[in-house]
């Protein structure tokens, strides 16, 4: 059985999503929680539309089912896991009458899920950024591990709960220690024993010993003036992320900004200094996918005029300000710096991943990968620990003035700000964006399919044209951020999750306006 | 159905519950020709190429499609068998135009490969011109019907393996067509463009259109790649011409974890590196505008800056966002050049956005 919730997986990961229509086809069961009645819905044998942001109340929903008509795996959760008790509080407090109300949906449809999950030998859990993207998308992703705990699903190869990560390497990134409180693989900065260990390889003195600021944190420091200079890799963010005047006062307010890419984009345009960059076929490397799988990727060509490869373009920037590093290919940072830093990536060098790459865990040269954690209900932690959860609402949401919910996503054929799949023939298959509303409300308003509407929020406005259809429901806008002049993120609320600091793209107010 | 032994061409074999005679004899190195057989996929019997003499049964049966039974005598390699798919491929190569001139499978073609295996140098039927117009109106799939010998690999494909249920068979007898929806083009039918279709298809009917006049197959060197689209990571075999251009893509057969299938962003846009929009020199902005520089000026210009912010305002001043589209690699060297060398942790990527 699978339970796919937030995931559009049909369009935003279309191969693992054949894998999964597959295995529907061999009588696997498939439970579509999502607002829109989305392409995997006609493969479901369950859509449960709850209202943008209502997940958690729906989780909770479901696991007051499990543990008043006690369908829970005991065994599991009394072996594998702590703090049901509190998990079990929290979600009395969530009766399936008021967790349908929050979520616009049935009484019967959540007792109806919780009882098709307890029947089922084991559950995949699988979820995109409709989980993350909330101001409680921290929460979200609790209540999720919650019920896979809670139903035993952990530590198997067809359970587990599973984000499919948006692009080709933002799993790598992160391993990497592209993030602000992490060394690679997952060593804390604040942690004095790993500082030590990453000062030795790196042969300088005194890692800074406090976590970092991230992305809206430090685009607010251009503001106020706390960071000077923004150095943005391969990011288009003046139209990525939320609110893109919000976002283009911030990279204008910046002292000095630094480029690297190999297009010009919208961000370019605020740089000081732009270095141009290898792509794609032109370096060799590695990429870390959804399943923690590192692959391969090699060099065809050579970058057209002066680019060069990126970790050329760093090393040339240590060496000039008193930096000599030795490694001087991919191979040689991944061989002798990253798999030799990074415990979990130990067992990684590129002869063992000529053909099919591995899957991290992997801590030795002899080890196999690791296909699936916390096999046999042994968390990487000890014990699995329930998050108890409370459901909050968007911080924006619809009232007299903006009426529609607008929720943002990504389309089949193009692919985030179109700096490649622009360059590519995409446009042929889909040359604009629309704003993609239910009959019901182009009835209501008196708008036509095609026809160009106004779609505005208290951030911005912009002219679109309205794609009446069936997937949406009533009080729903949805948009994607792939062309300029269209982009949702004119409208998206720079709001974030406390913790993770992630935008809630899924939820802001809007108004349609026919013209 | 249990496990037994099977005669093969006069040897006993094994076999496991559940296996077709084709399954049993590739097990045992047995080549048996295909043009229909799609792994994965239920067997359709529908080109016969891989008919089998079975002892006791009145005519030829398809390998691909018939269960092993306990004690059954099979001959794949009969003077009966050679002559039946002889004439098969006749009968393909005399229904529609087969010319190989022009054509881009020339050298990837299981048709052509199994017309020189029987040395088959005249049709001995007329040949039937097939009604079916090319179609060409999108810029990533030709489908030419005139080589289309309705094998139906690509229906199998499109229905079973990648389950887009955008394609199938329409009319009947000779004015059969593998048809989209209604027989509308692909462009206006529920297709997306997903390629698997092409991928599949044995002959020359399916065709990657950016791919056409690019190089012949011979020429090509495949390197294998990962997709730089989704985080599903899938296995991409590049072809390579002499120009050294990618000149196609197609999904790495058995490897994990696409298995070979691919996407519309996998399999066709690729070629953005390609364009002109091309960065191809650092560029330094003075008085609001963009001029070319050298490496060496653009490189110290920021590192001087770099130092002169870390001395006044210190380290944290600076901040940095790396790149979830490229290599581990680089995301490595960006974090340890923030980290060791600028000295903050004031870098992120966009796991979070």
């Amino acid at each position: 059985m699978f339970l796919c919730i937030g995931t559009n997986m049909t369009e935003a990961h279309p191969v693992a999503a054949t894998f999964l229509k597959n295995a529907v086809l061999n009588g696997a069961e498939l439970i579509v929680v999502d607002p829109r009645k989305q392409p995997l819905v006609s493969f479901a044998s369950l859509h449960v539309p709850i209202k943008v942001g209502s997940d958690i109340a729906f989780l909770n929903g479901v696991m007051n089912v499990l543990i008043t008509d006690d369908l829970y795996d005991r065994e599991f959760v009394s072996s594998c896991c702590v703090g049901f008790e509190e998990l079990k509080a929290k979600v009395l407090e969530y009766p399936p009458k008021k967790a349908a109300e929050l979520c616009g949906i049935s009484e019967d449809l959540i007792r109806e899920v919780a009882h098709r999950l307890a029947a089922a030998e084991s559950c995949m859990l699988c979820y995109t950024l409709g989980i993350t993207e909330h101001t409680c998308g921290k929460n979200n992703v609790m209540s999720t591990a919650n019920l896979q705990m809670l139903l035993g699903n952990m530590g198997m190869e067809c359970g587990g709960v599973n984000p499919l990560r948006g692009q080709n390497n933002v799993q790598g990134a992160c391993d990497m220690g592209a993030l602000p409180n992490v060394f690679p693989g997952y060593q804390a900065v604040t942690n004095p024993d790993a500082r030590a260990k990453f000062e030795k390889a790196w042969g300088v003195k005194n890692l800074p010993d406090k976590n970092g600021l991230m992305i809206p944190q430090m685009m607010e420091g251009l503001v106020d003036g706390t960071v000077k200079a923004f150095y943005i890799f391969g990011e288009n963010l003046a139209n990525s992320e939320p609110d893109i005047a919000k976002v283009e006062h911030e990279l204008s307010s910046a002292e000095f900004i630094v480029c690297q890419d190999i297009f010009p984009t919208e961000t370019t345009r605020f740089a000081d200094v732009i270095f141009p960059a290898a792509a794609w076929c032109e370096d060799d490397g590695t990429f870390t996918n959804s399943e923690r799988r590192v692959n391969r990727v090699r060099k065809v060509s050579e970058p057209p005029g002066m680019a060069k490869p990126n970790w050329w373009i760093f090393r040339e920037l240590a060496k000039r300000m008193g930096h000599e590093w030795s490694s001087a290919s991919s191979q040689e940072l991944w061989d002798n710096e990253v798999s030799v830093l990074a415990p979990s990536l130990a067992g990684i060098k590129y002869k063992r991943i000529e053909n099919d790459g591995l899957q991290w865990p992997c801590t030795n040269e002899d080890h196999p990968g690791t296909c699936f954690l916390h096999q046999d209900g042994c968390f990487t932690c000890g014990l699995g620990q329930f998050n108890p959860v409370d459901w909050t609402p968007p911080a924006e949401v619809p009232d007299d003035e903006y009426p529609f919910v607008l929720s943002t996503g990504r389309r089949l054929y193009q692919y985030h700000t179109r700096t490649q799949t622009g360059r590519s023939g995409m446009d042929f298959l889909l040359p604009e964006e629309t704003a993609d509303i239910s009959p019901a409300d182009a009835r209501k308003l008196g708008i036509d399919h095609d026809e160009i509407i106004k779609v505005r929020s208290r951030r911005g406005a912009f002219e679109v044209k309205a794609n009446v259809t069936e997937q949406i429901p009533p009080g729903m806008v949805w948009m994607a951020f792939h062309f300029r002049d269209t982009c949702a993120n004119w409208l998206t609320n720079p709001v974030y999750d406390p913790d993770t600091m992630t935008a809630e793209y899924k939820a802001c107010a809007v108004t349609v306006e026919k013209l | 159905m249990t496990t037994g032994t099977i005669r093969l061409n006069g040897n006993d074999v094994e076999f496991e519950p559940g296996q077709s005679i084709l399954d049993v004899a590739r097990d045992n190195g047995i080549d048996i020709p295909t043009l229909c057989y799609l792994k994965g996929a239920t067997p359709t019997g529908a080109c016969r190429m891989c008919v089998v003499e079975v002892a006791g049964a009145r005519s030829l049966i398809a390998a691909c499609s018939t269960p092993v039974t306990d004690g059954m005598e099979i001959l794949t390699d009969s003077e009966r068998v050679h002559r039946a798919r002889k004439l098969n491929v006749e009968l393909l190569l005399a229904s529609g135009t087969h010319n190989c001139l022009t054509c881009e499978a020339n050298g990837n073609c299981r048709l052509q490969d199994l017309a020189y295996h029987y040395g088959i140098t005249d049709i001995p039927f007329s040949i039937t011109p097939q009604p079916y117009p090319t179609e060409t109106d999108n810029p990533f799939i030709i489908r030419d019907f005139t080589r289309c010998i309705l094998c139906g690999r690509c229906v199998q494909a499109c229905n079973e393996v990648v389950v887009n249920l955008a394609i199938s068979y329409g009319y009947r007898g000779a004015d059969s067509k593998i048809v989209a929806g209604t027989d509308v083009p692909y462009f206006e039918s529920d297709c997306v463009f997903c390629g698997q279709c092409v991928e599949v298809c044995p002959v020359g009917a399916l065709v990657e259109k950016k791919s056409r006049y690019m190089g012949r197959p011979w020429d090509m060197k495949k390197v294998r790649t990962t997709c730089p689209y989704c985080g599903v990571g899938c296995q991409l075999w590049l072809h390579i011409n002499k120009e050294g251009k990618i000149a196609k893509v197609t999904a790495v057969e058995d490897g994990a974890p696409n298995k070979g299938r691919l996407c519309v962003k996998g399999r066709f846009a690729y070629d953005f590196i390609y364009s002109e929009d091309r960065l191809t020199t650092p560029l330094i902005k003075e008085n609001g505008e963009f001029r070319e520089a050298s490496w060496d000026e653009a490189l110290d210009l920021v590192a001087e800056k770099f130092k002169e912010l870390k001395e006044i305002y210190g380290p944290d001043s600076i901040a940095g966002v790396s790149c979830a589209r490229s290599i581990n690699e680089d995301s490595y060297q960006m974090q340890k050049l923030f980290r060791s060398v600028i000295g903050t942790n004031n870098i992120d990527h966009c796991a979070r956005t």
